[in-house]
């Protein structure tokens, strides 16, 4: 019953938790076709989700679907892979490169589409012993590059690309897809030049000219009002503003995507002054290769007793300076603690010199998962500092007593729900693992705490309380505490002073009374 | 293909990405006039090795070419191999008719254990090498098993050459007197004094036209996209583990092949240790010929067996030449070969290090030139 009537697309009422955690809710989009829709929000706001619904991906229905209907020219539909999104007609261009490294542009983007000929031995063991048309191969992609209006070479291997022509590859591969209705592009311009988004824009223009609908995502807003027809603003799982792209300005967007009820900023009041504090830490010149969190010349001075947040949107570096001062990920440049050097990409050094680091990868860095809450908060302190150990002359032993003892004393501080001291690490839920993460760097009693992270994935009570905790452990014992993390709110609440890291360089700093609006300014400022 | 060939001709490049065989290049140098042998013999020897042993090594090409690296569990194939020629032996199929009843029936067996091993393999992605290596070990109990206990009582055996005195089980070494280099003489030629086996050859060829034919095919293609990113693959639609298990059975085909090839050449064998070390031998071989865990050409196949297998020609007689004891030549042969198959693993791992640590001295770079511009 295909109606021609009908939007190409519509989501109605579109819900989605993630045990519990809502995610999205009431989400209402109608898209038609040649439309472009420019969807626009802080990280965490739940674009990804959305379009992850959209696009019939695995995670969506591991984690127990979704509610609402989607409904593609007039007709409800509802995705169970990827695949059949595909075959209905949706493209997706995802924020990580999903190439061939050392495949052609021609061959990615016909991969496992490629046009064969059929020969002998096909016909008999299948058609998977079909002979490559390098020719029909070499003329299908450069239909597809054609339809795109970027001109790249079809004939280059990928790892040689320049990143911009990567992505140029990906969406040439959609565009290749006879049956593309709709292309959603997951923030498209992050890894391009001015001149290749330029171009990226012009060709988004051309396809809509060609009736293909495009949803594109992006953190660039002037982009979204040169290119777009409307603009929806998400913020913390709800639609918050639907508006043609004509009738609203970059700082009204802005405005939109970070701006909060007027009682979140109430707790930032308490912001102290750290001015004629002696610096405890002093950054210079400090480059650090993470991947896809990559800074460079980062100048930072840390303040003794406050605590630093450290804010920016994902994939800008903020992750990376924790990493790399603790000498997790490939670091270069100078970090003064106290006075004296720390050597980099040498985590030992790191907490010898009593900083600590709670990683925002808890299941692969943070915890022994394997092991009970008792091993996993005295480890590293019997590691490191030798504490909880019995000492007798030749070999020491741990102490039990001494590790039951501290466990239980975080497990009431933290409000650590769990069946006991001894219970596994890996049986706890993601906030109760995160508590135990904070209570292993707290035991090791360091004067400097890394905090990154420390509310990914976890609920709004458990979030508090991690704040809470955190804000106790600097003015209790003095511990100078720095908080990277996604959520502007969450700093705001809980530091003296955030930075703000854009394109892998600090945009600023500022009181964390600043206005939500002067933040995200400096989110947007410098996003490459 | 349309590929793009901009890579300059750097010397110091070119001598460190062929470090291996150019030392072995040097090694066969200095020992060649130690030895003393004739350049017709010499040439015979090789002729025969090649013929022997090159197409048990191509057999490895198709599992690097999907991303799994060396192949040990050819080992498996090699087995499937000889338990094609006990069976045929006892049938007392002899001559060509032998050979290619004993390839026929090992293509059955190969493809059960190629799948076996390919499931296994699958279930350790990213550790197949030493996955295989165990499969091999744990394979040849197996064959022990299978060979030992149930040839006789539940795998019928007639002739009692074949079989241990007690009454079932193999002897320790089967017999292919009647089969013996009849694939080797048949359409061979003597070119001054050199036996050339001219239809071994016409297999060999004819294996690696298919070999580059498949590198042309929608699976030689799928095969090259798994193994460079299997997530990417799989996006994509590609049938990721059933790939790989196909890339792992035609291993294990071939090597079975491969072995009825060398073991028709040497005319008998050792029924319960002929295939313990032909995957060692097979893959320093090839690592000897300038491939590497990810990269394998035919071109470094052929090389390998001709350096390789002149340094196992040249290695006893020069051991004698200078120490007066044939025995050092013989440890040295199993030496290089464990060697050369450790310093390519190793060798594996430094490079993919340095390619990372690359990327951070870019950094620095960029930054150092910032600074300058600011200036």
């Amino acid at each position: 019953m295909e109606n021609n009537n009908a939007p190409l697309l519509e989501m109605r009422n579109i819900k989605k938790d993630f045990f519990g955690n809502q995610v999205l809710s009431d989400i209402n989009i109608t898209l038609n076709a040649g439309e472009v829709l420019g969807l626009v929000g802080e990280n965490g706001a739940g674009k990804s989700t959305l379009m992850k619904i959209l696009f019939g991906m695995d995670v969506i229905r591991e984690t127990g679907g979704y509610e609402g209907e989607i409904r593609l020219n007039g007709q409800a539909v509802k995705f169970a892979t990827p695949f059949e999104a595909l075959a209905a007609g949706i493209g997706m261009v995802h924020q990580e490169f999903s190439l061939i490294p050392g495949f052609t542009a021609a061959e990615n983007i016909l991969l496992n589409r490629e046009p064969t000929k059929r020969n002998i031995a096909s016909e008999i063991f299948g058609p998977r012993l079909d002979t490559l048309d390098y020719k029909a191969i070499a003329e299908r992609s450069a239909q597809a590059i054609q339809k795109m209006g970027v001109q790249i070479s079809a004939d280059m291997v990928i790892s040689d690309m320049p990143v911009g022509h990567k992505q140029f590859t990906e969406i040439a591969r959609e565009l290749s897809k006879e049956q593309l209705k709709l292309l959603i592009l997951d923030e498209p311009t992050a890894v391009l030049t001015e001149k290749e988004a330029e171009a990226l824009l012009n060709s988004i223009r051309s396809m809509s000219a060609q009736g293909i609908a495009v949803i594109f995502i992006t953190h660039r807003l002037h982009e979204i009002l040169s290119v777009c027809n409307k603009v929806v603003i998400m913020r913390d799982g709800y639609v918050v503003k639907e508006s043609p792209a004509k009738e609203i300005d970059v700082p009204e967007i802005t405005r939109w995507m970070v701006g909060r009820k007027v009682e979140a900023a109430a707790s930032a009041a308490e912001v102290r002054k750290f001015d004629n504090a002696p610096t405890i830490m002093s950054i210079r010149k400090l480059w650090v290769d993470m991947p896809g969190e990559t800074v460079r010349n980062i100048d930072l001075d840390i303040k003794e007793g406050e605590i630093l947040g450290i804010g920016g949107l994902a994939g800008q570096g903020k992750l990376g300076i924790p990493n790399g001062i603790m000498g997790l990920y490939e670091a270069g440049g100078t970090v003064e603690f106290e006075g004296k050097p720390i050597p980099l990409n040498s985590p030992r050094k790191c907490l010898d010199a009593s900083l600590a680091f709670v990683s925002e990868d808890r299941r692969g860095v943070g915890l022994l998962l394997e092991e009970s809450l008792e091993w996993n908060v005295a480890f590293s302190a019997m590691q490191i500092q030798n504490k909880f150990l019995k000492n007798f002359g030749l070999f020491s032993w741990r102490d039990e007593r001494a590790i039951h003892a501290v466990t239980n004393k975080y497990i009431d501080e933290l409000q650590i729900k769990c069946t006991g001291s001894r219970q596994k690490a890996k049986e706890l839920s993601g906030g109760n693992q995160q508590k135990v993460c904070l209570a292993k760097a707290f035991a090791l009693q360091p004067k400097f705490l890394f905090v990154s992270e420390p509310t990914r994935g976890i609920d709004v009570g458990a979030k508090a309380l991690v704040l809470e905790a955190l804000k106790r452990f600097n003015r209790e014992h003095g511990v100078t505490v720095v908080v990277i993390s996604s959520e502007l709110e969450e700093l705001r609440q809980s530091c003296d002073r955030i930075a703000i890291v854009s394109g892998g360089r600090i945009a600023g700093i500022l009181p964390a009374s600043e206005s939500s609006e002067a933040f995200g300014a400096l989110m947007v400022s410098q996003v490459i | 293909m349309m590929r793009k060939e901009h890579a300059k001709l750097n010397p110091k490049r070119l001598l460190q990405d062929n470090s291996v065989p150019l030392m072995f290049v040097v090694i066969c140098l200095i020992c060649l006039p130690l030895a003393g042998y004739s350049p017709s013999y010499l040439l015979n020897e090789l002729v025969t090795r090649m013929g022997r042993n090159t197409f048990l090594i191509l057999s490895l090409l198709i599992p690097i070419m999907a991303g799994m690296g060396l192949n040990f569990g050819m080992t498996l194939g090699a087995m499937a191999g000889e338990i094609a020629l006990i069976l045929v032996a006892d049938w007392q199929i002899w001559g060509i008719p032998g050979i290619v009843l004993a390839m026929i029936v090992s293509i059955p067996i190969s493809i059960l254990l190629g799948v076996f091993c390919g499931n296994m393999l699958n279930k350790a992605k990213g550790r197949e090498m030493i996955t295989s290596y165990f499969i091999s070990f744990f394979m040849n109990g197996v064959y022990q098993l299978v060979v030992l206990f149930m040839m006789g009582p539940i795998i019928p055996i007639m002739h009692a050459t074949l079989k241990l005195p007690r009454g079932y089980g193999i002897r320790n070494t089967v017999s292919l007197l009647n089969m013996r280099q009849q694939l080797d003489n048949l359409l061979a030629i003597n070119v001054g004094g050199v036996k050339i086996p001219v239809l071994t050859f016409l297999i060999i060829g004819v294996l690696c036209l298919v070999i580059i034919w498949f590198r042309r095919t929608k699976l030689g293609q799928d095969m090259r996209a798994v193994a460079q990113d299997m997530e990417v693959a799989r996006d994509a639609g590609i049938n990721v583990d059933r790939t790989r298990i196909i890339a792992i059975v035609m291993s294990t085909v071939m090597a079975g092949f491969g072995m009825i090839i060398y073991l028709q050449n040497l005319g008998n064998f050792p029924t319960y240790n002929a295939h313990v070390q032909i995957g060692t031998f097979s893959i320093a071989a090839l690592l000897v010929g300038g491939a590497s865990v990810e990269k394998a050409s035919i071109g470094n196949a052929f090389l390998g067996v001709i350096l390789f297998h002149m340094m196992f020609i040249l290695a006893p007689e020069t051991g004698t030449t200078i120490t007066g004891d044939s025995m050092i030549g013989e440890y040295f042969r199993t030496f290089v070969s464990y060697g050369v198959i450790t310093v390519a693993l190793i060798m594996y791992e430094t490079k993919k290090r340095m390619i990372k640590s690359q990327t951070g001295h870019l950094l620095a770079l960029a930054q150092k030139e910032e600074e300058e511009r600011a200036k």
